[in-house]
């Protein structure tokens, strides 16, 4: 039996202990907000928040979450309106939106260590982070706009 | 030929009814463009439908599918205004798969060019019968009340709210076509506006529901082991150690396809787990053999080599003016290059996935789909089963690109229902996304030019070769289609007197299919390539030398007809050379081009290319470090699409294509090894990310009051080619095939 805290919440899995986080999230407690793409820690879709770091689920087994307090995207504000997600609307970054959650959690965690990035830091911690679409310009937009705001 | 937008009321009763309510006022709309003649009239597919209910709600049914352009909120925003809607009191019905919207394949970049008048038409109709009603209803003339955001105002101020005169509009006629008085585009309230999409919110609340998200009760969830080798069939499959995996539940054999390919399913081994993890860790145990067939020998090496050999001789001529043989035989100065465009994946971020159900000789499946009626097609043809039994649910789709207006995977969900007697919903991995994709065809190109006095082309030879996607519709189609010939080869703009276009024979070895900007992908990339190589040669300023050889602003469809293309002119949307000469100098003025000056590691390239209608010119800057590492400062678009209706959603697919031809040109090739793609993620098939993607997009919009044109591809194709022109100006390296990031560039 592996405990964990998903959203606040207390839970407990009796299932394969090598099961990906990503897929307890997503078949089990049905959170799809968290993405599959690469399942193999390459595109950054699949991006939670483990004891407030960002990681990537789909690497992270359910034996290596036991114990851990987990944040997805739906946890991440009840209404959508973490300073994050405000600037993600605020310059009108989705356009498939299907990476979107993996890049907000990265960028709310960059956010919190470091309050004023460069543009350096975010290409440093963004670059996991992939999208097909390319709104990568928007997204660095959204960031610098968050960073005031939390400023 | 009908020249008015049909409009017409429309009854609830059958595929409407569980879109709108008893009572609700229903219209709908087919574009004039799109109207056959006689045969259209006798059965009408309206393509818009528009519905306003008693309580005052419009709905608006959005029959093209969101794949991240918007245009499903887009397109509602005309009849939203035309209406004189409250948009808050606006609510978008995705609709399903049904013949009676017309085509709903959202592709091409068409989606705003063909429907757009419609919408007009079919939100002012309804506006103007509003008015009717209240005028009726207050016993005033028509001419004494006004509609506006919801409500119709009367000569004493009287009010009554749309949903108040549904009742009565619904038993007037509409407008006759004549009648129909579209607002004043000075009135426009949403129209030009930057209206965030329907999506956005929920997007950023990770609320979208994809396909990959998508779920029926009780289904189980299905990986499949294909056949590695496009047609090898299963010889043997030893399922023992899969069925040992937590979670599984079964194997099912899945027939092999026969030609021509379509969308069938590919065949193979499917594995039915209660979850995906366990489908997936199961599918690792199947122990398959395969015979491997008749594409065993593709090795993407050896096939280049022969497309490039075959680039090199004479070969099918698609256009011809004047003689360029005789200029070339009287042994002037020449000038000959070869490119080279590898095998592409679309790579979307959301890898193929759907779910479907089938009962009682039905399937009911909801799909990331950019085309919900072949999903019908191809689903009844596999089951054999009727296309109206197939109900196909559109769900938002994780980037499509074009991979996802074929539904193979769709096809692969319903046949394993009928076979497990479950809903099942199919989900592919990173692997099967690449390794199984309908790739952008790999092609070669040989370009030739006489140099004439003046440094531009006396006559100009360009010869293409690449498999075509007829090869998915038709055995052994060796030569280019049409639609792939007028991408950037026989549309060429340039006045040049000797001009031959070629088109060369290629075999095809795996599935092929259209990419965002299509063949305009390789075309643009040679031809544009090409005369920055002639430029240089002749030591011109790119963009003087660019205005030369297109010439003067002229409409050019009857000259490339006269010399033999097989070109069908569009009157709404002639090929107008004055249109692309505009967007090149407003694109130099806007990006300072006079005052770049290439050099110390810095470069500039620029280039202009039509493409889906559209006039689009990019100039790259780039910077080459020590290392040779690439980086891209700055983009510079200036775009004429026509009329626009949300700028920043126009400006949004330009950034994203500027990336995405980034990927193309610095990064993207598949190549395959005794018949097997090689790349299985995005390791070994890099796409650009955050630090790769040029740092900067500007789009400048030209403004237009041509139609609407395409927004969604035609960022794409200028790219490649003004990025290795840029690097040419910086390095001195001619970049001529793909991808750069082979190349040493120090």
């Amino acid at each position: 039996m592996i405990s964990l805290k998903v959203n606040g919440v207390d839970r407990n899995f009796d299932g394969s202990p090598d099961m990906p986080l990503l897929w307890y999230l997503r078949d089990v407690l049905k959170l799809t907000g968290t993405k599959f793409s690469c399942g193999q820690g390459l595109c950054g879709s699949c991006t939670v928040h483990i004891n407030g770091a960002a990681m990537r689920s789909c690497v992270t087994p359910m034996k290596a979450a036991a114990g851990k307090s987990i944040t997805t995207i739906e946890g991440l504000s009840a209404n959508g309106d973490h300073p994050v997600q405000k600037a993600w609307k605020d310059a009108n970054v989705p356009q498939c939106g299907y990476c979107q959650p993996g890049q907000i959690m990265q960028a709310a965690s960059l956010l919190k260590k470091t309050p004023k990035p460069t543009d350096a830091q975010i290409d440093s911690a963004m670059r996991g982070n992939l999208c097909r679409c390319g709104t990568y310009q928007r997204i660095r937009t959204a960031i610098q706009l968050a960073a005031k705001v939390m400023a | 030929m009908t020249t008015h937008d049909r409009i017409q009321t429309v009854s609830r009763r059958g595929f409407l009814e569980g879109v709108f309510s008893a009572g609700a006022l229903i219209i709908g709309a087919t574009p004039a463009a799109l109207l056959g003649g006689e045969a259209d009239k006798a059965v009408w597919h309206p393509s818009v439908y528009l519905g306003l209910q008693k309580d005052g709600t419009v709905i608006i049914v959005a029959h093209r599918s969101e794949m991240g352009t918007g245009i499903r909120s887009v397109l509602p925003v005309i009849v939203a205004d035309e209406l004189e809607a409250d948009w808050a009191k606006v609510k978008i019905e995705q609709a399903i798969g049904d013949e009676k919207y017309g085509s709903q394949n959202t592709d091409g970049s068409c989606s705003i060019r063909d429907f757009a008048e419609a919408m007009h038409t079919a939100g002012a109709s309804a506006r103007m019968v509003l008015e009717r009603a209240a005028a009726q209803k207050w016993g005033v003339a028509v001419g004494q009340v006004k509609a506006s955001n919801h409500v119709v105002t009367g000569p004493s101020g009287q009010k009554a709210g749309y949903g108040e005169l549904v009742e009565i509009a619904a038993k007037l006629p509409l407008p006759k076509p004549a009648e129909v008085k579209r607002k004043d585009p000075a009135a426009y309230r949403f129209i030009g506006k930057e209206l965030p999409t329907i999506d956005r919110d929920n997007l950023v609340m990770g609320k979208g529901t994809f396909g990959y998200d998508a779920e029926m009760p009780g289904m189980v969830y299905a990986a499949i082991e294909r056949p590695p080798v496009m047609g090898a069939t299963l010889t043997s499959v030893d399922d023992s150690e899969a069925k040992k995996v937590g979670g599984v539940k079964q194997t099912v054999k899945l027939d092999g396809l026969t030609q021509p390919y379509l969308f069938q399913a590919l065949g193979g081994v499917a594995v039915i787990a209660d979850n995906t993890w366990s489908a997936f860790e199961g599918r690792k145990k199947l122990k398959a053999t395969w015979n491997q067939g008749p594409n065993a020998g593709y090795d993407s090496d050896a096939y280049k080599a022969k497309l490039l050999e075959t680039a090199a001789k004479p070969q099918k001529v698609v256009r011809k003016a004047g003689d360029v043989d005789a200029v070339f035989a009287k042994g002037g100065k020449t000038h000959e290059a070869s490119y080279y465009v590898p095998l592409l994946a679309h790579a979307a971020m959301e890898p193929p996935a759907a779910v479907a159900s089938f009962e009682n000789g039905k399937v009911i499946t909801h799909a990331p789909t950019q085309n919900p009626q072949a999903v019908q097609e191809a689903v009844s043809a596999a089951l054999g089963i009727k296309k109206q039994d197939v109900i196909c649910h559109v769900t938002l789709l994780g980037g499509g690109f074009g991979r996802k207006s074929k539904p193979d995977y769709v096809v692969e969900a319903a046949k394993l229902s009928k076979a497990v007697g479950k809903p099942v919903k199919v989900v592919w991995n990173r692997e099967d996304d690449l390794r199984f994709d309908y790739f952008h065809s790999v092609a070669g190109m040989y370009m030739k030019a006489a140099i004439g006095a003046d440094g531009q082309p006396a006559a100009w030879l360009q010869r293409s070769v690449f498999p075509s996607i007829g090869n998915m519709f038709a055995k052994d189609a060796k030569y280019g289609a049409d639609f792939e010939m007028g991408m950037g080869w026989i549309d060429n703009p340039f006045t040049i007197a000797n001009f031959r276009a070629e088109n060369g024979p290629a075999e095809c070895h795996v599935r092929i299919g259209w990419m965002r900007s299509v063949s305009h992908i390789y075309h643009a990339f040679a031809t544009h390539s090409f005369v920055d190589e002639l430029a240089a040669q002749a030591n011109a300023d790119r963009v003087d030398y660019y205005l030369k050889l297109i010439g003067p602003g002229r409409v050019i469809d009857a000259e490339i007809v006269k010399q033999g293309a097989l070109h069908k002119p569009d009157k709404r949307f002639p090929i107008d050379t004055a249109r692309l000469r505009r967007v090149l100098e407003v694109c130099a003025s806007r990006s300072n081009w006079a005052n770049k000056k290439s050099g110390g590691g810095k470069g500039y390239g620029i280039v202009a290319h039509r493409s889906f209608l559209s006039y689009i010119a990019a100039m790259v800057e780039v910077e080459v470090d020590a290392a040779g590492k690439v980086k891209i400062p700055r983009v510079t678009y200036a775009i004429d699409p026509g009329r626009i209706i949300n700028p920043d959603r126009v400006r949004s697919q330009f950034e994203g294509a500027a990336v995405f031809g980034t990927s193309i040109a610095m990064l993207g090739e598949m190549t395959a090894k005794g018949g097997v793609i090689q790349q299985k993620n995005f390791d070994t098939y890099p796409v650009a990310r955050i630090d790769e993607a040029p740092r900067v997009v500007d789009v400048h919009i030209v403004p237009s009051s041509a139609p609407p044109a395409g927004v969604g591809e035609p960022g794409v194709p200028p790219i490649a080619p003004a990025l290795c022109n840029a690097i040419f100006a910086a390095t001195g390296k001619r970049i001529r095939e793909l991808p750069l990031r082979k190349a040493k560039l120090v």
